[in-house]
């Protein structure tokens, strides 16, 4: 009962994160003891650490064919190492530059023109009175998250591409036709579009819910010293949006480099790859289908440490200017 | 006071309205009992423009799925008549139903997705439930450094070319699980889970300890039951998430019997290849059969209805189960 009881003392008093010794030390367990006490909550984690190493970090071993002429015959023992030929290789490619060029391109636009749009979708629906309209509303727009991007991608087509809709009621009204899926000059409009289509509803559930939070007494306060809606949206709305929106701007730049990689690969040949290969869609073709598989894991690599260094880095800038960031500071 | 120009309102409405200011003579408008005191209600044009966005942003989600839906259970005339997809249903039948669900890829790749949707989501559920609790007791032995090895996954992957070559080397290569076992944990997932059974009021589950019970049992008579939301909803992530996958069935299925109805929708539907077995040069001379569009648009609503069907109730969950883990981790 002895182990018991320390078990719950501990459980409930909860120290904060990252604090290394509490202030007032309960008797000091000892290793084993501890390791006996929880042992079971120990065999509960097992079968997913088992998994999560297996295939998530095994693979990670599996990047040293970037320092190799890799072989799929030979293996990762009788392929040749070729030192940093890959990654020299990668800095003079010409497609692996438009791979970058391309993403930048994609996550910057979608900054401007995707970012805003669950906020403003957000504030529209919570000024929205009647509980029912807004329910409805809201189910609507999340459904279509919940679509694969085959689905999005056809649902598209069958609306803006050659002969979808949209082009039917063109050519009726005796307009040209206007192929949105194949045309590379209108593809930044089209993918993003089909992002706010899929994603931008589903966006405003955090929004909302950062909403619901705020004290209607701030709204008051400020109703009662003369403020107009302009006002309240300045001073009470918006401040409360602020953590959510930085929260999900770090996010967004961990992930700069990955673009919507199913969406893309579902349209490369339509619009062909000038204008749609990226860095994912670009590892693919270069190692799985073209086989050159040391460069593709090379390429894949870069791109993995430098969103990790991304990810850390808007965190710490997080911290800099007094947010809370992704994760606690340990 | 339909209009507003009765301006004798009951009195019981008066506290509600804000004095107008003095000067100024405003119109007595209905004032709707759910708007808070603080709001001046709105100009009717500010409120017809938002009513005509909302339904437009209603209706780009709705319109093409009807639009969808109705092709799906058309005839060729009217596919024909129509132009491509239809909108006002013209001549209806369950022909393209009928013919996908007759044998063939189509039926076979639902096959596969229910198989690899309904065995993978089991899997990950529990899985997901039993680490997050495992993890939900921060002074426990070996939190800290078990808790790392979730976390990590989530910024740093090991890449595609890596992870194929893993699965190569395993053999799994146009197996089924390896559509499941690689992502059958998300860390994501399990931080939620576990955020939500942090929350659950601590005296309860001392209570049970008090009373004899292990983790095993505290789980699974009292959290579990308590965490119905969070469950759901991780549920539906993983659902969705093994239900709508292409792209690793693309990488590591390549015999066609094997696909899954996303890749099937992806070769078939999106690309047009012609489907094996409904050639559509012998079959269009069969009474009553339905070619092109309207079998296409059956396979879109085939892989849409397990969604749309459990969709509903798992909605209701949302706020709950998601924001109650996200914003708090």
């Amino acid at each position: 009962m002895d182990a018991a009881d320390s078990t719950t003392g501990d459980f409930a008093r909860r120290p904060r994160r990252g604090r290394r010794a509490p202030a007032a030390p309960t008797r000091k367990l000892s290793a084993w003891t501890r390791f006996k006490r929880d042992r079971s909550l120990i065999l509960m984690t097992l079968p997913a650490v088992l998994l999560l190493l297996l295939f998530a970090y095994l693979p990670m071993a599996g990047n040293i064919a970037a320092w190799q002429d890799y072989r799929p015959a030979r293996g990762f023992r009788g392929s040749a190492f070729i030192a940093w030929d890959n990654f020299e290789r990668m800095f003079t490619n010409e497609r692996f530059a438009l791979a970058v060029k391309n993403t930048l391109i994609i996550t910057g636009f979608q900054l401007v023109f995707y970012f805003p749009v669950p906020i403003i979708l957000a504030l529209l629906l919570n000024s929205v009175l009647s509980t029912k309209v807004r329910t409805f509303i809201q189910s609507v727009v999340y459904l279509p998250h919940f679509f694969s991007w085959v689905i999005v991608v056809t649902v598209f087509q069958q609306m803006f591409g050659g002969a979808g809709l949209v082009n039917r009621v063109l050519l009726q009204n005796g307009r040209q036709p206007f192929d949105l899926m194949t045309n590379p000059d209108t593809f930044l409009i089209l993918i993003t579009s089909q992002s706010i289509w899929k994603d931008a509803g589903w966006g405003i559930i955090i929004f909302l819910a950062a909403l619901s939070t705020v004290d209607p007494a701030l709204h008051e306060a400020v109703a009662i010293d003369g403020g107009n809606w302009w006002r309240r949206m300045w001073h009470v709305t918006l401040p409360a949006l602020r953590p959510v929106v930085i929260l999900l701007l770090i996010l967004r730049l961990g992930d700069a480099l990955s673009v919507g990689f199913e969406q893309l690969i579902l349209q490369r040949a339509a619009v062909g790859a000038d204008t749609s290969e990226v860095i994912d869609t670009f590892v693919y073709y270069q190692g799985v289908i073209a086989g050159d598989w040391g460069f593709a894991t090379a390429a894949g690599l870069v791109k993995g440490v430098v969103g990790l260094m991304l990810v850390l880095g808007a965190n710490k800038l997080a911290h800099m200017v007094g947010e809370a960031g992704v994760y606690q500071k340990a | 006071m339909s209009t507003g120009s009765v301006p004798t309102l009951g009195s019981a409405e008066a506290p509600i309205t804000p004095a107008p200011e003095p000067g100024t003579v405003r119109r007595v408008r209905r004032r709707n009992p759910n708007r808070p005191v603080y709001q001046e209600e709105p100009k009717a044009i500010t409120k017809i423009s938002k009513g005509v966005l909302l339904t437009i942003i209603v209706l780009t989600v709705i319109f093409p799925l009807w639009s969808i839906i109705i092709t799906s259970f058309s005839t060729n005339a009217a596919v024909t008549r129509a132009g491509g997809m239809v909108v006002l249903p013209d001549e209806l039948t369950i022909a393209a139903y009928r013919q996908i669900i007759a044998g063939g890829i189509v039926t076979r790749a639902v096959g596969v997705s229910v198989f690899v949707t309904g065995v993978g989501t089991l899997l990950s559920t529990t899985l997901t439930i039993l680490a997050a609790w495992g993890l939900s007791k921060p002074t426990s032995f070996g939190h800290r450094p078990i808790l790392f090895i979730f976390l990590m996954t989530m910024f740093f992957g090991a890449g595609m070319i890596p992870s194929y070559l893993l699965i190569s080397n395993l053999g799994l290569l146009n197996s089924l699980w390896a559509l499941i076992l690689p992502g059958a944990v998300s860390a994501f997932n399990v931080l939620i889970t576990r955020n939500f059974f942090m929350a659950i009021e601590p005296a309860i589950i001392e209570a049970a300890r008090i009373d004899g019970a292990g983790e095993w049992r505290i789980l699974s008579t009292i959290v579990v039951p308590l965490s119905r939301a969070v469950i759901a909803v991780v549920a539906l992530f993983y659902g969705v998430g093994y239900w709508n996958a292409f792209f690793n069935a693309m990488l590591y299925i390549n015999d066609n019997t094997k696909w899954p109805l996303q890749l099937v929708l992806r070769s078939y539907v999106l690309q047009g290849q012609a489907m094996p077995g409904a050639d559509p040069g012998q079959i269009d001379i069969r009474e009553g059969q339905v070619t092109g569009l309207p079998i296409q648009m059956a396979v879109v609503v085939l892989a849409l209805v397990p969604i749309l069907m459990i969709y509903p109730f798992v909605q209701r969950h949302f706020t709950k189960g998601v924001i109650f883990g996200a914003v708090k981790g």
